[in-house]
């Protein structure tokens, strides 16, 4: 019994040490390649790699800049979960937006790129850019504030004065009840990204016969074609749109910060990486803004993780 | 067939249908209903943006004024004009903040654009080892916004010394992961025979990259540089560069912005500076972009 175990492992490592030389072989022969990759390689793993790796060090230390960072295990994660009332609200909100903003910008992002795909070719462009303009159209949000200024002065405040629904204005970006649901509302309007446009591209691409089998098929309506055949062919897209959207959803900060201030009235508007901001670049408490790093990423690779296998699904 | 008609159809023998063919399993209503829906919504998508740009234009009396009009009575360029005159007071002068930013974006991205896509070449048509894996690390970087990263990054820019310089702001740029991600995905289109004739004819990878590869894939070019533009444009690097003559024109409108009711009219002009670059080359290249995104999907 002994001998064969003992067998097997000096099979196994040999077949090992077999690959090892392979690949070592392979690596010499591509040598170009890692000349190319090199400068690409080094420059990602110095700026994004690194930081992450370091980010969860450091979210084991007490780390203030001044002082060499101090090894303290997991205090910080201990006490930002069971005693930092603030970052719970922070994750309430972020998850609040996620939840809501997420699925309905991803649903709108496929929506508009499946419904402008049938319009002719130029006003499809025209589309595609009036859709697609919130998105890259810089800070152009704060334009926001103005249509929901907290007097009686602000448009949309007048509206609702002038019909009669109420009757004193109302604090939009102060009064902590209404705060999330105007910036959900600001980052709906802008969550035509680009997965939009990885949508709209991947439309075009959904090869035209499979249409017209799908006609003999008996094909009824547009929405079976779009559950039978276009939703089928853009799986990829739907994978890079929903990364794209994860992103999008569990990071925001800039719109709350500039729209309910920073910070906002009782913490309302406080999302993980305004606390982040608030830890790592006024208070300096480099470990403990880690940490917070470090619980989001780990919150994006769950969701992520969840969503692909999900949309593995669709179609089937 | 009457004589007219037959010398039209010698003229023309093939005219356009007025009306495309529909697709069969369409309704009319449906059809309608939709196009009324799209018109809504995309009145209010770009609402905020005309708005932006309206209030740009307006005179200060008309900025004030109740109701609002969204279409100003007297348009000026006052708003733009004094933006100049406050800039221009600055010690530091406008033409510095725009040259600061026009330099980062251009070298930012012309740096990007030559590295990611040498990266993207080999993991796109060269199997190695490690490629893959390295391939699907930059698929997962996509997620992580600046964010995430900002602490330590800041870490690293100072051990480098490139704290308020211009590198801290253009050499992170050059490699991020959204650029090579397209750019592989793109090149995974091409022909391996275009570059398989090429070796043959006896060109290097050099020549090959060049002359062969990137000529083809001019599409993706405009994409990266589209999105490495919107990144590099926006930035406000205010972690990172502090003195005042370096500092972006971003920053610089941020700051002008912040002057109080009397510059509403400059603000508004600031937003509109600051949105019509990235809007502007989009518009341009968006044909190119799209071809690109066709292939930006994710396969497992």
């Amino acid at each position: 019994m002994k001998e064969k175990q003992d067998g097997y492992l000096k099979k196994y490592f040999q077949l090992r040490k077999h690959n090892a030389q392979v690949a070592w072989k392979k690596m010499k022969v591509s040598k170009n390649c890692y000349i190319f990759l090199a400068p690409y390689a080094i420059l990602f793993t110095m700026f994004f790699v690194f930081p992450v790796v370091a980010s969860i060090y450091f979210s084991f230390t007490y780390y203030n800049i001044l002082e060499p960072p101090r090894f303290i295990g997991l205090n910080n994660y201990i006490s930002l979960l069971l005693e930092d009332d603030i970052f719970l609200i922070g994750i309430k909100n972020t998850l609040i937006i996620a939840v809501v903003t997420g699925p309905l910008g991803y649903i709108m992002s496929f929506l508009f790129a499946w419904l402008i795909n049938e319009l002719p070719r130029w006003v499809r462009s025209v589309a595609v850019v009036v859709f697609y303009a919130p998105s890259i159209a810089g800070n152009c949000y704060v334009i926001f504030s103005v249509f929901f200024r907290g007097d009686a002065y602000g448009w949309v405040n007048s509206m609702l004065m002038n019909l009669g629904i109420i009757d004193n204005p109302i604090l939009w970006f102060t009064n902590p009840k209404y705060m999330l649901p105007v910036c959900m509302l600001v980052i709906l309007w802008m969550s035509l990204g680009t997965g939009f446009l990885s949508f709209v591209a991947g439309l075009q691409g959904v090869d035209r016969s499979m249409y017209e089998a799908g006609y003999m098929d008996g094909i009824k309506n547009r929405w079976q074609e779009l559950w039978f055949i276009t939703l089928p062919s853009m799986k990829p897209m739907l994978m890079f749109g929903a990364v794209m959207t994860i992103t999008q959803s569990f990071n925001v900060c800039d719109v709350t910060m500039q729209l309910c201030g920073y910070p906002s009235t009782d913490y309302a508007a406080r999302t993980i990486v305004t606390h982040l901001f608030d830890y790592g670049f006024s208070r300096f408490e480099m470990g403990y803004a880690c940490a917070i790093a470090t619980i989001l990423f780990l919150m994006m690779l769950i969701v992520n993780n969840a969503i692909q296998s999900l949309l593995r699904r669709v179609g089937t | 067939m009457s004589k007219k008609r037959k010398k039209e159809l010698e003229e023309k023998p093939y005219h356009k249908p007025l009306v495309k063919r529909r697709k069969p399993n369409r309704s009319i209503a449906g059809d309608i209903a939709l196009y009324f829906f799209l018109v809504l919504v995309a009145l209010i998508m770009v609402f905020p943006i005309v708005y932006a740009v309206s209030s740009a234009l307006k005179p200060l009396d008309e900025l004030f004024m109740f109701p609002p009009r969204i279409f100003p009575r007297n348009p000026t360029i006052n708003n733009f004009t004094d933006l100049f005159v406050t800039l221009g007071k600055s010690w530091v002068t406008f033409s510095r903040y725009l040259f600061n930013t026009v330099f980062m974006t251009a070298v930012g991205t012309a740096g990007h654009l030559i590295i990611a896509s040498m990266g993207a070449f080999v993991l796109a048509k060269y199997d190695f080892p490690g490629g893959k894996a390295f391939f699907k690390i930059v698929t997962l970087a996509m997620m992580f916004t600046g964010y995430v990263t900002a602490i330590p990054n800041y870490m690293i820019i100072n051990k480098l010394g490139w704290i308020d310089t211009y590198w801290a702001i253009i050499i992170p740029a050059f490699a991020s992961p959204m650029g090579l991600f397209l750019m592989k995905q793109f090149m995974e289109g091409l022909p391996t025979s275009l570059i398989e004739a090429a070796k043959i004819d006896g060109a290097n990878e050099w020549k090959v990259f060049f002359q062969i590869v990137m000529p083809n894939v001019k599409p993706a070019w405009m994409t990266l540089i589209i999105f490495s533009v919107q990144g590099l444009w926006n930035n406000r690097a205010s972690t990172f560069i502090y003195s005042e003559e370096k500092k972006t024109l971003v920053f610089a409108l941020g700051q002008i912005s912040l002057g109080g009711i009397a510059r509403t009219g400059q603000a508004a002009a600031v937003l509109v500076v600051v949105m019509i670059v990235p809007i502007i080359i989009f518009i341009f290249s968006e044909s190119q972009i799209l071809e690109t995104m066709a292939s930006s999907g994710l396969k497992d």
